[in-house]
């Protein structure tokens, strides 16, 4: 729904401005305060045509591809890491990035992992990968004392064996729910070898029967329909959800929760494709985004935190406040960030998920 | 007048080069490539400038290695023969749903058949897309049908059919159903009503002329019909990847899978080559009935 709300938005964008420069953004659907993208056109003229998708595999296929005509496009630091290794991204010219200035040095330290000396990206949004809960009907079928913040809700066969009657939806991404699975039967979540990988996945097949569907966006609108009762997704992505419900006044109440073993922390960076149509615009759109007040408003609208120091004072108080998004130190020591696998690795591990999945 | 004749034969071929035989070369060459990080994510790539020690090395790396790659696991022919059972009972279903329609459309006065006839059309005004999203809210457990079945007393709780093999089946149904009436419709409306009167007058109860006569010479509709539906529903990736749930196994999905989580293009080719090879079975067959069918007209 709000993909098609965007899609009428951004036509709406078009027909105002046609005719001036463009600059073409690809970035995850359900990610940005709509506003922000009228106003950058309001400022600069230069016509915004702004495209979601809602997987690192769709979008790295089309940069791999070559030719994408996109300026701007959004992956996540361990498939932004490959991409960069297969050429395709172009340096930031820093010159042109005044509001450089504004970025937090803590996240910075840590995107240097994917990026070293973040040479081609910025971090646009990082998060969590954690557990949503329908906080009614989670407690209806596993009573008061459910695990709500432990990994044990999803990996535990015999709770999601109960929590199937009320519907579980997962992340279509492996390089999500192994790491999940190998830091549950306590194995190094950043495992690179097959023999270890392969442990997560006795872990992944003994619940997936009762896991309802695997998909990276669904579950949102699920969640706050109350169409399922837990998701295993992306921090900003529950809160949404949590917020819809609460608009929609549906008696469906949702809650995130960071699980206590640990949980995947994740960087969404904004970098500019080697064949850009425009890199200068896209240059453009970078320190725009970067601009305190426009970095605070759009992570006030997604519920994510965001790699921009300056622009926490404009944050509201449910966002910097809430430890579900800006984690507190205890919590923070227990987030690990994962490599992206060598191709070998990676056929075995999509191998191992599309098992897992179809039985197969 | 030689001119005219080389251009009339030639244009279908002209058609066919551009539009099967260049693609499926160019999907053959990266099948017989390598995985590499890069732009495009395969190699060997042709280095024309090379001249023709490029042209030679670009051939010496190609390889058949991704074939066998596919024979060395169950995955691959799981899922062709999945592929296969899903498009053959939707097949079946589509037949049996569809031929009573244009049965029915045959029987009507001319002056409804336009009507009847549009409203088989009608569908294809609305994006393909939308039509089978439009499934989910129908079929999922606060839909309309479950609500509908509950409130009408005849289940209690309701029925999980989303994201199960019955909503690919009841989705590709739904899609390909004019595929099968258009055929079967023109078979029927071309019939002689005749045939039927005398069969009658010979003392043919009605239920028996329908077995000896018009069930046969609708027959090259039938086959026509469930052509259109078997081999499109085949290779089908929308519909289960909408209505599907994850242990829905179709050719169409792995072959997703392999060109976008494993960015391996080269065995993606490979998987669309056996695709291709598979379906060419079913294809000459319906040449081959088109072609007896014409003869049997002349």
């Amino acid at each position: 729904m709000k993909v098609t709300g965007m899609t009428m938005a951004a036509a709406v964008l078009v027909a105002s401005v046609a005719g001036a420069e463009e600059v073409h953004v690809y970035n995850w659907s359900d990610y940005i305060d709509e506003e922000l993208l009228t106003k950058f056109e309001a400022e600069t003229g230069i016509k915004l045509i702004y495209d979601v998708f809602d997987s690192n595999e769709i979008l790295e296929t089309k940069m791999l591809a070559g030719s994408s005509g996109y300026d701007v496009v959004v992956p996540t630091g361990s498939f932004l890491q490959r991409q960069i290794q297969a050429g395709a991204f172009q340096k930031l010219d820093k010159a042109q990035l005044p509001n450089l200035a504004n970025m937090w040095d803590v996240i910075q330290e840590r995107t240097a992992k994917y990026d070293p000396d973040n040479e081609y990206s910025i971090n646009y949004m990082w998060g969590t990968t954690g557990i949503g809960i329908n906080v009614g009907k989670v407690k209806e079928v596993l009573g008061e004392d459910a695990p709500v913040n432990s990994l044990a809700l999803l990996f535990d066969p015999a709770n999601m064996e109960k929590l199937s009657q009320c519907g579980v939806h997962m992340l279509d991404a492996p390089t999500e729910l192994i790491p999940a699975a190998l830091k549950y039967i306590g194995e190094d979540p950043d495992a690179q070898d097959i023999e270890t990988i392969a442990k997560a996945e006795p872990v992944l097949t003994a619940i997936a029967p009762f896991v309802l569907k695997f998909h990276s966006s669904e579950y949102i609108n699920a969640l706050a329909n109350g169409d399922i009762c837990v998701a295993f997704g992306w921090s900003g992505d529950i809160l949404q959800a949590r917020d819809r419900a609460a608009e929609a006044n549906n008696g469906v109440e949702i809650e995130y929760h960071i699980p206590k073993e640990g949980a995947l922390m994740w960087f969404d960076q904004m970098a500019i494709p080697v064949d850009a149509p425009n890199p200068a615009a896209a240059h453009k759109f970078l320190n725009f985004i970067m601009d305190a007040r426009n970095a605070a408003a759009a992570s006030n609208y997604v519920y994510y935190a965001n790699g921009n120091k300056a622009s926490q004072e404009f944050l509201n108080e449910d966002v910097i406040g809430d430890t579900a998004i800006y984690p507190d130190a205890e919590t923070t020591a227990n987030l690990y960030t994962t490599s992206p696998y060598d191709p070998k690795v990676n056929r075995e591990v999509t191998r191992l998920w599309t098992k897992v999945k179809s039985g197969t | 007048m030689n001119l005219r004749r080389l251009f009339l034969i030639g244009t279908p071929y002209l058609w066919l080069l551009v539009f099967f035989l260049i693609p499926f070369v160019i999907v053959l060459k990266i099948a017989l490539s390598d995985y590499a990080i890069s732009i495009p994510p395969y190699t060997p790539t042709l280095d024309l400038s090379a001249g023709w020690e490029g042209v030679k090395s670009f051939f010496a790396a190609l390889d058949f290695e991704n074939f066998s790659f596919l024979a060395s696991d169950a995955l691959y022919w799981k899922a062709y023969l999945s592929s296969l059972q899903i498009a053959a009972i939707s097949t079946i279903i589509t037949l049996i749903v569809g031929y009573p329609i244009a049965y029915g459309m045959a029987q009507a006065s001319d002056e409804w058949r336009p009507t009847l006839m549009m409203l088989v059309i009608l569908p294809f005004w609305t994006s393909f897309l939308i039509r089978i999203y439009s499934w989910i809210g129908i079929l999922s457990n606060e839909g309309f049908l479950n609500q509908l079945l509950m409130w009408l007393g005849i289940i209690d709780t309701p029925l999980t059919i989303l994201n199960t093999n019955v909503a690919v089946y009841v989705g590709i149904v739904y899609a390909y159903l004019p595929f099968m009436i258009l055929p079967i419709y023109a078979a029927l409306e071309k019939l002689d009503g005749s045939l039927i009167e005398a069969a009658e007058d010979l003392g043919c109860s009605r239920a028996s002329a329908f077995w000896l006569i018009t069930l046969p010479l609708s027959k090259p509709g039938v086959i026509a019909g469930c052509f259109l539906v078997f081999i499109p529903a085949l290779g089908e990736f929308v519909i289960p990847s909408i209505l599907g749930g994850s242990s829905t196994l179709m050719i169409g999905k792995v072959l997703f899978e392999e060109f976008f989580s494993n960015r391996d293009w080269p065995v993606a080719s490979a998987v669309a080559v056996v695709l291709l090879l598979i379906l060419i079975v079913p294809i000459i067959l319906f040449q081959r009935n088109e072609q007896k069918q014409r003869e049997a007209n002349q």
